[in-house]
């Protein structure tokens, strides 16, 4: 019981540093992806000047 | 500058999150009933808080998106609606492993469980609603009163612990007038912890309001390129 006790705690921290971090890692991506729409907006007007 | 403060409050959170989580592992012992896996409940309730306050933030800048037409209190509203739904789902799973050990079961259908529940899916509705819709003031309006509305499934989960007594405990925190229910360093270690999450949910909800911001002027820019 002690030990599986142990373990289920640490599934518990693992799966809420986890969903904490997954939402992290999401921000930045959509970040970077923002991003290189920027870039692409501002190739594409360059271009038609 | 504001870069630079969001960098050093995320890292101020990652700092004492790492700090907490070594008084909780080795400072604080195993509960007489429930052994280590008490310490899960560091993290079950302060996610539901800080998923809570971002859906009071949410509602509120509703509110004043309907009262004052911002688009700016839209965003906010968004963002912190957004940004709730992890610590929420972080509440949630947290607390199914809990009762697994616990309870002996991986879910009931209990009023508490089943409202926050709830809250999570009308909440995730929610931002798939704005997805549906394209005009800007259109997805504002219907979305604000959306949010108002859902609303009701916070207070509802909120009050569940005392308005239906079944599998879940009722409240143990003295903020809810449970004095003496919990050891006053535990509960002491709940509010520590809420703190590093708080600040977490504040970083996030400015990236995802900025990200909001540049994709509608981004779409702007689009727009103005294929007039022009």
């Amino acid at each position: 019981m002690d030990e599986r006790n142990f373990t289920y705690m640490f599934y518990g921290f693992s799966v809420a540093w986890g969903i904490i971090a997954l939402y992290a890692i999401g921000l930045l991506r959509r970040q970077s992806n923002i991003n290189s729409q920027v870039e692409s907006l501002k190739k594409m007007v360059d271009g038609k000047r | 500058m504001r870069d630079k403060l969001l960098t050093a409050t995320a890292a101020l959170a990652g700092i004492m999150l790492v700090w907490n989580l070594k008084i909780i592992l080795t400072v604080l012992p195993d509960e007489v009933a429930q052994g280590a896996i008490y310490r899960i409940m560091f993290f079950h309730i302060p996610g539901f808080f800080t998923a809570g306050v971002c859906y009071i933030v949410a509602m509120l800048a509703s509110i004043y998106y309907l009262w004052k037409k911002d688009l700016r209190a839209d965003a906010l509203a968004m963002a912190a609606t957004e940004v709730a739904l992890p610590f929420a789902a972080v509440n949630l799973i947290t607390g199914m492993i809990w009762g697994r050990i616990i309870w002996g079961i991986w879910w009931a259908w209990d009023p508490r469980l089943t409202w926050a529940l709830i809250s999570w899916l009308v909440y995730f509705g929610y931002l798939m609603l704005r997805k549906a819709i394209d005009d800007p003031s259109e997805r504002a309006n219907i979305s604000a009163v959306a949010n108002i509305f859902f609303f009701s499934s916070v207070a509802i989960t909120w009050k569940a612990i005392v308005w239906w007594r079944t599998q879940h405990p009722g409240p143990v925190l003295s903020i809810r007038g449970a004095d003496g229910k919990l050891d006053a360093g535990v509960e002491r270690m709940i509010y520590q912890n809420w703190i590093p999450l708080l600040l977490l949910a504040i970083v996030f909800i400015s990236i995802r309001i900025r990200q909001e911001r540049a994709l509608r002027e981004l779409d702007a820019m689009r727009r103005w390129a294929h007039a022009g």
